[in-house]
């Protein structure tokens, strides 16, 4: 039975943690120390062997990512800290940043001492103005301290950040055009190989990384790769922030060990299903992952485990969706988002994610034929492995996924022209679970809210 | 007086022939940029801040301030989502929040703003009359509080002082002027 864990968020509930003051006071700045007098090679072997892999959704070893940056180059080598968050379902790099800045700073600067880099950009997405603010008021209180800057800390390295909004594009998360866009540029992805650990921002060497797997950094430098190792699992080590949404009781951001099972998370965090509801279906990591159904409660959060289940961690964005919920309603919300976001780049993507929304308003709007389901089949498999980007094959999860497990729901819908009976469109919008784990609008000032945001 | 400023600028090949502040202040923002192509999508949202919107008079004057093609400049302007192209109410009042304007009591004028209007920041009225929105900054922190008002830089602002310009300016005919 896992326990519910605090390490990335021990200091949520710390009202002043986002003050360098606070910070230091519960435990912050302790590992920066230790870091820079590990040499960088060293620290970059710590992080492999403590076996962290990248939360940013694709599980890939940070260490090892790290190992691939050539050195003595002539170029400088960069680290881009990916806080885009832009995943349907996301939102623990909020929360990380707004409550505990200091964490991700102190993690870059280990980072850059590991990479023998200079210079970080922190590229976060333009809605996040709230955010953005808690860590650019951090930076300067890092800066003045001597925590950032040149000569940290008096050990002779420099390590400079730069914060760049992005301006709205779901796409900009993905490394490569998230690169384009720091250079200015219209966000889209970039033809592999050339990989950015070898040729990234402005064709330099380039770490890019996802806050959460930074933020880790600190955690594995203070406390010693067996500490980080005996948390998770084998092959997926460390905790993990879960952000749950849908129709539980208590939605929110929880930190779970790996290794826990989805039921514990909804069961032990969220306080379970809202009354007189179950489970009928979940995206475990965002809406890029395939569905799951209430079968699968008992896979573990773990990126091997998910996968052997038929679907991915992700970023480990729970989405849970009762017996109330339509699953072509909340496939066709799903499509929309990928019609919209699709960069354009390549043609699969653009015109295939078109045609899935279009035959989905069809089939909702009571003109449903019994070929749809074919066409969805058939548009998918042309989408899957022949796009340009992990965009495309994102877009036919959780179609691919509800045709596969709920067929029966799309048979009545073409067939009678309605959704069967006791199903809502609607039913995850949901009022009575407000009640959140922690009050996420605390200090924030009344001006910066959505409202703002254009 | 101003008509002098603007010559002077326009001499030097700053700001625009219109004669409208706000241009001044996003060569400011270009300046701190130094120009640098790379630094586009940061001035967008900066002009975005200042204008409500980007229209094809500003893509244009941006782009040959950054010596860019006017097609890149529209091509990442088009791309992200935050950007809006269609002009918001007729009137607007962006109040800049940077850190000078904010602890000298930006929010403040913010909040009756939008009580005395019944609107929220980044929203246009019911109307169509007011547009209220706020700015990261607008660089212009030795003035602070600053507001600024259909393209008029109003310095040293109080919430009483902005609610009764807002008022004036609200009142009066529509001009050519008013954007
Ligand atoms: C369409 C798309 C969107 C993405 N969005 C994000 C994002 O918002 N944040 C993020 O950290 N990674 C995102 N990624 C994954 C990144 O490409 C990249 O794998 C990740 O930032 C690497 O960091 P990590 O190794 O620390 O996980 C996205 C990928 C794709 C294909
Ligand atoms: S798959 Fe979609 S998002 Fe990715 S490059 Fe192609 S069009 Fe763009």
């Amino acid at each position: 039975m896992a326990e519910p864990i605090a390490v990335l968020s021990s200091r949520y509930d710390v009202p002043d943690a986002h003050t360098l003051e606070g910070y230091k006071r519960e435990g912050g700045y302790s590992a920066l120390p230790q870091a820079l007098e590990i040499a960088p090679g060293d620290l970059v072997a710590m992080v492999k062997e403590a076996g962290l892999r990248g939360r940013g959704g694709a599980g890939f070893p940070t260490g090892v990512k790290w190992s691939f940056m050539p050195k003595g180059t002539g170029k400088p080598t960069y680290l881009v800290v990916n806080a885009d968050e832009s995943e349907p379902g996301t939102f623990k790099d909020r929360e990380l940043m707004e409550r505990d800045p200091f964490q991700l700073l102190e993690g870059i600067a280990i980072a850059c001492h590991a990479l023998e880099s200079e210079r970080a950009f922190i590229y976060i997405r333009g809605e996040y103005l709230f955010p953005g603010m808690r860590l650019e008021e951090a930076m300067t209180e890092a800066y003045a301290a001597g925590y950032l800057g040149d000569d940290i800390l008096g050990s002779g390295v420099n390590v400079h950040v730069t914060l760049h909004y992005g301006a709205g594009a779901y796409i900009c998360g993905e490394e490569t055009a998230l690169l384009d866009s720091l250079e200015g540029r219209r966000g889209q992805p970039r033809l592999r190989p050339p990989f950015p650990a070898v040729a990234g921002l402005y064709a330099s060497p380039t770490a890019v990384n996802n806050v959460e797997s930074i933020a880790n950094v600190p955690w594995i430098v203070e406390r010693g790769v067996d500490w980080y190792k005996s948390l998770g699992t084998e092959k997926s080590a460390g905790t993990k922030l879960v952000c749950v949404s849908g129709e539980v009781k208590r939605p929110g951001n929880y930190e779970w060990p790996m290794g826990a099972t989805f039921r514990e998370i909804i069961e032990t965090s969220c306080e379970g299903m809202l009354d007189g509801r179950e489970v009928r279906f979940f995206a475990p990591g965002g809406s890029s992952t395939p569905l799951l159904t209430a079968e699968h409660l008992d896979v573990e959060l773990d990126f091997d485990a998910v996968a052997a289940a038929g679907s991915l961690l992700g970023t480990a964005a729970l989405m849970v969706y009762s017996d109330k919920t339509s699953v072509v309603e909340a496939a066709r919300n799903w499509t929309k988002f990928y019609e919209h976001e699709s960069c354009g780049k390549c043609t699969p993507c653009r015109e295939g994610t078109f045609w899935l929304s279009q035959v989905y308003d069809r089939m909702l709007s009571g003109g449903g034929r019994p070929q749809d389901l074919q066409i969805l089949d058939e548009v998918c498999d042309n989408i899957f492995g022949r796009s340009f980007c992990a965009l495309g094959d994102a877009a036919t999860s959780p179609i691919k996924s509800s045709l596969k497990y709920f067929r029966d729901e799309y048979e009545h819908l073409v067939e009678h022209g309605r959704l069967p009976d006791g199903l809502e469109p609607h039913a995850g919008i949901i009022t009575d679970n407000a009640a959140r784990h922690r009050p996420t609008d605390f200090a924030q000032p009344a001006t910066v809210r959505a409202g703002s945001l254009r | 007086m101003a008509e002098a400023r603007t010559a002077e600028r326009a001499a030097q090949g700053e700001g625009h022939p219109s004669g409208d502040e706000r241009f001044a202040l996003l060569d400011k923002t270009l300046r701190k940029a130094r120009y640098q192509q790379d630094q586009l999508i940061e001035v967008l949202h900066v002009a975005q801040d200042l204008f409500g919107h980007l229209s094809e008079d500003i893509l244009i004057y941006l782009a040959r301030q950054l010596k860019l093609p006017p097609s890149r400049v529209y091509g990442v302007a088009t791309f992200y989502h935050l950007f809006s192209f269609t002009a918001p109410g007729r009137h607007s009042a962006t109040v800049c929040m940077g850190t000078a304007c904010f602890v000298k009591g930006a929010e403040e004028i913010v909040q009756q703003l939008e009580a005395a209007h019944d609107v929220r920041s980044g929203q246009t009225t019911e109307d169509g009359e007011l547009t209220v929105s706020t700015a990261r900054c607008v660089g212009s922190c030795g003035l602070a509080p600053v507001v600024v008002v259909d393209g008029v830089v109003t310095s040293h602002q109080t919430a009483e002082s902005t609610l009764a310009h807002v008022g004036e300016v609200l009142a009066k005919e529509p001009t050519e002027a008013s954007t």
